[in-house]
Formats: C-alpha cells, sequence, structure tokens
C-alpha cells in the first residue's frame, strides 16, 4: 500500500485481491414482464392512484368552502386537517402512482454509462491555455505593470463605500448600556404583560407584599410616550422581580442593607447571561432559576449565581418606601443589566 | 428535425423547441444518463424535493405577512388577544394562521418543511461521509454541500424569528446576547443588528430580507452548483458485481429515473401535507406578542437551533473572565467557537484523508462503513458530540419526564461532552472491525447454512455454503488503507509536517482487517479438503 499511485485516475475495480470482478448479475425478469395479466393489473393499480389523486384534489376544493375557519379553534382546527388531508391524498397518489408505473411496468434493464476523464482532453487543454495567452498579449496586461496595478488597487478600495452605507444601521450604544428608566423616586408599577398606560399604572405598597410572593415589577411611567420612546425597548432592560423574605433568612452585604425594605428586595429579571427573563421563583429555596439556559440565582444572597452559564449576579435596585407607603427606586441599578458586554466595566 | 416538416402536435412543439434552444443537444446528453439507484442515495433528494416546497408555500406566505413592527390593537378572531397591541408582524401572521383559508396548512407545512429540509441535509451529509463518497473528484461538492448545511441553518433561524412572537423574540434576545459577548465589536454589532437597542422596530424587516432574498438565492446557487457536480462527476455506486471505477450502473433518466425522482417529488409533498395537516407546529397564537418580561419554561428551539443551545446551557459560568475590566465571555462565545470549529473540521476532512493516505487517485466505488473504521468511528464520535449539545437543549424536558434533578442532567451532558464521542469512537472501531473479520470469515469458509451433519465416527457439523461470485465479490473486492509510513522528500529530508502526517496515519490504519485474497481463499479450500473430507466439497467448486 506504501506505493500508492499519486496521480489520478482510479484503479478499475475489475481485479482486486485476487478476484475478478464477475459482471452484473442475471437479469431477473418480473411477473409483469412475461405474464399480461399481471401487467394489466399492474396497470390499474397505477390508475387507480391516479384517480385517488383526483379525489384527493376535489376534497381540497370542497373542503376549503365547506369547513370555512371561524372563530373557534375548534372550526379552524377541521377547515386545516380536511384541507390538508386533500392535498397529502392528492400528492401521495401522484407520487404513489409514478413510482409504481416505474417500478413495475417501465424497463428495469440495468444500464451502463462509462465514466470518462473529468478533465478535457490534452487538445482542449492546448487551445485554452493558448486562449488565455493571446488574451494576455492582446489586453498587455503583463507588460502593462502601471495599468495592471492601479487597476487592482482601484478594485481593492472600490467596496469600502459599500459597507460605509451601513453604518446607519444604528446608532452607537453611547451610554444606553448603562441608564434605565429607573431613577430616584421611580415607583415600582405592576407588570401586567404588554405597556401599561400611564392611567392603567398599579403601584406596590409596601405593606400588601407578603412574605413568600414575588411580584413582576416595571418602573411607573414606562408608558409615557414622552418618557420611552421605545417602551419595549424599556421593558427589555427595566423589568423586576420583587419577592418578600423573612428578613432573618436574607443574608445581606452590610453595604447594602438599606437596599431592600423589611424583607422586601428587588432585583433584575434580566439574565446576566444572555437576556431572557429569569421568571422562575422558587419560593422553598429562594432561588430565581432562568428558563432558557437554567441559570440560577440565590435571592438570600444577592442573586448570586449558584448554578449554570451566567457569571454575575443579577443587579440589585435599591429599593425603599415613600411618604405614602408605596415602593420606589433609591436610584438606577448600580451596575448595567443584561448579557455581559464588552465596555461593561468601563462605561 | 429541419429536413422533414414535422406533422404531430408533439412533433411541431420538438420542433418549436429545437428552432429556438437546441433542445436536441440537452436531451441526448441527459435523456439516458445512468442513475445508480440505492435507498440512500434518495436523501439527498429529499433535501432538494423538501427545498422546493418550502420555496413554493414560503411564496404564498409573502402575499399576507407584513414584515414591519408597527404596534396595532388586534381586532382579530381570536378572543385571548383582542385589544392587546401588537405587532404587525405578529396580526399579519396571526391573520395567515386563523384567518385565511388554508393559511395554517401552508404556514404549517413551510415550518414542517423547512425542518425536513435541514434534517435530510444533514442525514444525506452522514450517508456522504460514512461512504467516503467526498473523496476525490467530488471534494468541492462536500464543501459546498457544508456551506448548503450553514444557509439551511441561517434560512431556519432568520425565517423562526419573523413571526414576532413571544418565542421568537426570545430566540432573537438569545443572540443578542450571544451578538454582545463578542470581545470590542459585539455591542457595536448588536445595536447595529436591532438599529439600536433590542429589540427597536428594525429587526423583522431586516431579517426577512435576508430570508426571503439573500438566503434563498444562496440557497438557490448552490443547489444549482451541487448538481451541475453532480452530472459532472456522475454518481458514486456501492461496490457490487459489475460495478467498476470507470462505468455507472442504474437507471436512465428518461424514463425510469425521472418516473421515481418526480413520483418520490409527490410523495415527500404528500408527506409533508399529512404532517401539516394533523400536526400543529409553533402556535404561535398560543404564544402572544413578544414582550422581555414573560417567557414560559420549558421552550425549545427549532431542532436544528438545538446543538447551539444546548451548548450554551452545558458551559458553566467561570468560563467567563476580565482581563483588567475587559469581559471575555468564554461561557456565551465558546458557542461560536464549538459551531464553527465543526464546520471548519467538515470542510476539511476530505482533504486531510487525502494526505494522510497520501491517496490522490479518484474513487466513484464508495466503501462499505466497516471497511474504513476509524473514519465510520471519528464520524459516530461526531454524531455522539453533535447529539449530546442537541439533547442538552432539551434538558429541563428530560429533566421533568424521568423526574431527575435539572442539575444532574447537566453534569451529565458535561461528561458525555467530553467522554461521550471517545467511547462512541471506541466501540464503533471495533464494531467495524469485527464486521470485517466477520466478512473474512464469511468470504473463507461459506455462510452458515443451518443445515447440521453427523458424520459415521459421531462429530457434528454445520454444513457451510460458498457464496455466488457477486456476494463474494462484494464483501472482498475493497482496498483497506494501510499505515503509510513517514517518507523521504525530493531532497531525502523527512519534514516534521511528514512525521506528523505518519503519526495520525499509524493512529488510522494501524488496526485493520485485510481484505481475502483469492490465494487465502484457495489455501482454506485445501485446508478444508484435507482435514474434513469430502463434506465441505460444495465450497468453491
Amino acid at each position: 500500500m506504501t506505493s500508492k499511485e499519486h496521480s489520478g485516475g482510479g484503479s478499475q475495480l475489475e481485479e482486486l485481491n485476487g478476484f475478478t470482478n464477475p459482471g452484473l448479475p442475471e437479469h431477473k425478469p418480473r411477473l409483469a414482464d412475461s405474464d399480461p395479466r399481471a401487467e394489466k393489473v399492474a396497470e390499474r393499480q397505477v390508475a387507480a392512484w391516479f384517480i385517488l389523486s383526483m379525489i384527493g384534489t376535489i376534497w381540497f376544493i370542497v373542503a376549503y368552502f365547506l369547513f370555512t375557519p371561524g372563530e373557534s379553534m375548534q372550526s379552524i382546527r377541521l377547515h386545516n386537517m380536511f384541507v390538508g388531508l386533500g392535498a397529502a391524498v392528492a400528492m401521495f397518489s401522484i407520487g404513489f402512482g409514478a413510482v409504481l408505473w416505474a417500478k413495475n411496468l417501465m424497463s428495469d434493464h440495468e444500464g451502463i454509462d462509462e465514466r470518462h476523464d473529468i478533465g478535457g482532453s490534452e487538445e482542449d487543454q492546448a487551445i485554452a491555455l493558448e486562449i488565455l495567452h493571446q488574451a494576455k498579449e492582446e489586453s498587455g496586461i503583463a507588460r502593462r505593470p502601471l495599468l495592471r496595478n492601479t487597476l487592482i488597487a482601484a478594485l481593492a478600495i472600490a467596496p469600502l463605500p459599500a459597507v460605509l452605507v451601513f453604518r446607519d444601521l444604528g446608532p452607537l450604544p453611547g451610554d444606553k448600556m448603562f441608564n434605565t428608566l429607573w431613577q430616584k423616586g421611580t415607583r415600582l408599577i405592576r407588570d401586567v404583560g404588554g405597556i401599561p398606560s400611564v392611567d392603567s399604572e398599579r403601584p406596590i405598597k409596601a405593606d400588601e407584599v407578603t412574605i413568600g410572593s414575588a411580584y413582576h415589577v416595571l418602573p411607573s411611567g414606562i408608558g409615557d410616550e414622552e418618557a420611552s420612546e421605545h417602551p419595549l425597548n424599556e421593558k427589555a432592560k427595566a423589568a423586576v422581580l420583587l419577592m418578600r423574605i423573612d428578613p432573618k433568612e436574607l443574608k445581606e452585604d452590610p453595604d447594602r442593607k438599606d437596599w431592600s425594605h423589611d424583607g422586601i428586595v428587588a432585583y433584575s429579571k434580566i439574565c446576566t447571561h444572555v437576556g431572557c427573563p429569569v421568571a422562575l421563583y422558587e419560593h422553598q429555596t429562594h432561588h430565581l432559576l432562568c428558563p432558557c439556559h437554567q441559570s440560577t440565582f440565590d435571592v438570600t444572597e444577592h442573586c448570586k449565581v449558584i448554578f449554570g452559564p451566567a457569571k454575575r449576579p443579577l443587579p440589585q435596585l435599591p429599593i425603599t418606601v415613600d411618604s405614602e407607603g408605596y415602593l420606589v427606586a433609591q436610584s438606577d441599578f448600580p451596575e448595567p443589566v443584561g448579557p455581559t458586554f464588552w465596555e461593561i466595566n468601563h462605561p | 428535425m429541419s429536413t422533414t416538416q414535422p406533422t404531430t402536435t408533439i412533433g411541431k412543439a420538438a420542433n418549436f423547441a429545437e428552432t429556438r434552444v437546441g433542445a436536441s443537444v440537452l436531451v441526448r446528453e441527459f435523456g439516458r444518463k445512468i442513475f445508480p439507484s440505492h435507498w440512500s442515495f434518495m436523501l439527498g433528494e429529499v433535501a432538494l424535493y423538501s427545498f422546493i416546497i418550502v420555496v413554493l408555500s414560503g411564496t404564498f406566505l409573502t402575499f399576507f405577512f407584513q414584515p414591519a413592527m408597527g404596534e396595532l390593537h388586534y381586532d382579530g378572531p381570536w378572543l385571548p388577544l383582542r385589544g392587546v397591541e401588537i405587532s404587525e408582524a405578529y396580526d399579519s401572521t396571526l391573520a395567515i394562521s386563523l384567518e385565511i383559508r388554508g393559511g395554517l396548512f401552508i404556514r404549517q407545512m413551510h415550518h414542517w418543511g423547512a425542518l425536513l429540509f435541514v434534517a435530510a441535509l444533514s442525514v444525506h451529509m452522514l450517508r456522504v461521509f460514512f461512504t467516503g463518497a467526498f473523496r476525490r473528484p467530488r471534494e468541492l461538492n462536500w464543501v459546498v454541500g457544508v456551506l448548503l448545511v450553514i444557509m439551511g441553518m441561517a434560512a431556519g433561524f432568520t425565517g423562526y424569528s419573523l413571526p414576532d412572537d413571544l418565542l421568537s423574540g426570545n430566540g432573537l434576545r438569545i443572540i443578542d446576547g450571544i451578538l454582545k459577548s463578542l470581545p470590542l465589536v459585539g455591542t457595536y454589532i448588536s445595536f447595529f443588528l436591532f438599529g439600536g437597542e433590542f429589540p427597536g422596530i428594525d429587526i423583522v424587516a431586516r431579517l426577512y430580507t435576508l430570508h426571503i432574498m439573500i438566503v434563498p438565492a444562496l440557497l438557490i446557487a448552490l443547489i444549482g452548483i451541487h448538481l451541475m457536480f453532480v452530472v459532472v462527476h456522475k454518481h458514486t455506486q456501492y461496490p457490487g458485481a459489475g460495478n467498476t471505477e470507470k462505468n455507472v450502473v442504474g437507471e436512465p433518466v428518461l424514463p425510469t429515473f425521472a418516473a421515481k425522482g418526480g413520483g418520490f417529488f409527490f410523495l415527500i409533498f404528500g408527506l409533508l401535507s399529512l404532517i401539516s395537516a394533523l400536526f400543529t407546529i409553533n402556535p404561535i397564537w398560543n404564544y402572544g406578542p413578544y414582550d422581555p418580561s414573560p417567557v414560559s419554561a420549558g421552550t425549545q428551539p427549532d431542532w436544528y437551533i438545538g446543538w447551539a443551545d444546548g451548548f450554551l446551557r452545558i458551559v458553566p459560568g467561570w468560563f467567563e473572565f476580565y482581563i483588567f475590566g475587559w469581559p471575555i465571555s468564554f461561557n456565551i462565545n465558546s458557542a461560536v467557537i464549538v459551531m464553527g470549529g465543526v464546520f471548519a473540521v467538515m470542510f476539511i476532512y476530505p482533504f486531510f484523508e487525502a494526505w494522510l493516505q497520501k491517496d490522490h487517485r479518484e474513487h466513484h466505488i464508495l466503501d462499505r462503513p466497516r471497511n474504513n473504521p476509524t473514519r465510520t468511528a471519528i464520524g459516530v464520535a461526531g454524531i455522539i458530540f453533535y447529539c449530546n449539545m442537541w439533547a442538552a437543549a432539551s434538558g429541563d424536558i428530560i429533566a421533568v419526564f424521568f423526574q431527575m434533578s435539572l442539575n444532574d442532567m447537566i453534569y451529565i451532558f458535561r461528561f458525555l461532552f467530553f467522554f461521550g464521542p471517545i467511547i462512541g469512537y471506541i466501540i464503533t472501531k471495533r464494531m467495524c472491525l469485527a464486521l470485517q473479520r466477520k466478512d473474512r470469515e464469511i468470504a473463507l469458509h461459506g455462510r452458515e447454512t443451518a443445515h447440521i451433519i453427523r458424520l459415521p465416527h459421531g462429530e457434528f457439523l454445520e454444513r457451510h455454503e460458498a457464496l455466488p461470485p457477486h456476494k463474494l465479490w462484494k464483501i472482498t473486492a475493497f482496498e483497506s488503507p494501510a499505515y503509510v509510513p513517514a517518507e523521504p522528500n525530493a531532497e531525502g529530508k523527512i519534514t516534521g509536517m511528514e512525521k506528523l502526517r505518519a503519526r495520525l496515519s499509524r493512529f488510522f490504519f494501524e488496526d485493520r482487517v485485510a481484505p481475502v485474497t483469492k490465494q487465502e481463499l484457495e489455501a482454506s479450500h485445501h485446508d478444508h479438503d484435507a482435514v474434513e473430507g469430502s463434506n465441505n466439497k460444495e465450497l468453491g467448486h
């Protein structure tokens, strides 16, 4: 084996390991080749499939009008199923018919093609070389390096504008990654899904929050069109989970002791891994679980990561109560929320 | 055709085509072209046909879909969402699903078809790999095939994100997180893609352009090149009596192959119709519009994205580290590296194997997977590597189903990430070698007939029957690649590269079972005659 030919051209495989290729086995005729009755049966079978296909097509048309989708999901499902079955019968039957026709009635004698060299003949190659040579001579591309090199340089920089025009696909990040709608005094309101209008906001009183409960929270004013141009963009940064835990169970950092209020703590809901909402709160263990990639955060220890692919703890929102007893933010998050990004420590 | 005037309708049509486009050249070239027939050669056809169906159904959808993110209040028939503020994209997808007759059927066919397309591509690619069909002259077509898989995934992902429902928005959120994790440029790329902050109001329209124009155009171009190469190279064939490196044995395009292939297209169409009629996929009306705050537990990406998502789940968080405060989010962008690495290995594999074996000849007869044990074992290791990450994307659902700890599931996936491929490699290699030994046994001693005979002195023997020549040829006629030691180059030096090649070559081909040769077979017959007398005479006679 060490002395393999390194040139092109495969071995013939007519002689290998001392054996000789015995050639194609003898052709075995099918029943329909010799028995006219069997042939007739096969023919009728194929035609039956084609007729069934027509029935399927007609059934599709009938079902399209007969089972119109209405208001109920049931009617939509029925419509989908009946037109779909019509299409399935129509298509399958053409397929079965054609394949049966090919397998039972068309000639099944094996054909043999010879392979040819993939490269052209020596003559072709010589002519091709001659043409290229002629092109080189007639254009003078080799003799005129000034033209050739300036052309290459021009072509090389010509695509730059095509890249540049994509510059305005988006604004530069600026300080957007470091700010959210939360600021000193912003009330915590309930997140009921979607964007609340300013009038339907439901702020949260500290004494409504019982031990063991958890609230999905947004900043007050998120529905105000002047404050937030794109409310979903703001929501993607400002969403917060609020939980009340027996203060004895909280292992709070002394520096951050006044960030909570009587066991009520607020953390960013946006996972520090790739940004899914960390929406699953386990009441017994006080763990927050991200349903996307299973990062797990311990609420009692400032949401530090205890399992999974996230690295940073969920940022804490410092909260307190205002004069009316409503929960308010003391400030924005002290650090950026959401996935890690390059400039995260260099605002 | 120009000498006599045609009189029949078909004759007139043929004459028209001939005098306008020279159709006879095409018919002569392709009409009786031979295609070998084998079930595994239909996998690529499945991919092609499902692609056609996806293009057809997708074109229908474009007439109704609104790729825009302006907000409006839903006032359609679906009560749970009535009055809710949703985007035009989501609204029009709801209308396609719930109001336009046949719309849900075609939307589901588009989605199921896309899943089948990538699945068929993948299995087709495995067939090509395990049979060595990527060898010269088909290396470039293999490269085109890898590009097709990548573009197939891109087509799927850009489409999945269009309806702007909760699930697809969440998928985009993950993409945003992955982009932001890229060092230096990540934040900028994210802002450019989304037109500012996530989610913004531009992303659906931008993905739509990619999904209905750029990606499909690339796919169609690549498919065109792929098929053109098939014509240029002619199809490979399995080892068998009558099949040589210089011929192709099979069916002519007209009529048999065309009838079977055309029929098969309708079978795939029928299959996708049946699935779309009976099985709901991506019921976006249940998910609600995209909102960055809620997420439903147990969400799954489309299957072909699963391996990337699964990898994200099994990387531990401490992979992220900081250099002077600048983050290297290796816990996230290692997913990009792993995916890139898998595709890079696939791109170079054909060239690697040729270099390793110093075999630059053309190969048109396929390998049976057992006859190249190391390649087959590498393929299986790759499948396990991929499927483990893929399964990890459903780790939460598997944990719930088997009532296991979610964390333990992740530990299992982490273990299998490293050891699964190794175990698979060893087992597969041993299985291939054992199958080769079995082939040797059958070639040398014939097949077991289950005829027990008793000799006059009381010994029992099972009668073995020699194989007919065409079966014997099939299991003996193959080249078994062997270790090629380091050879000096023209200057008489053994380069470091050559030493590396030799080491790898030894790893690949050290364990091998040589094919039976004619001499061995004849020798074994003489032994039998000498030892067992006349009872095994039929062997080889």
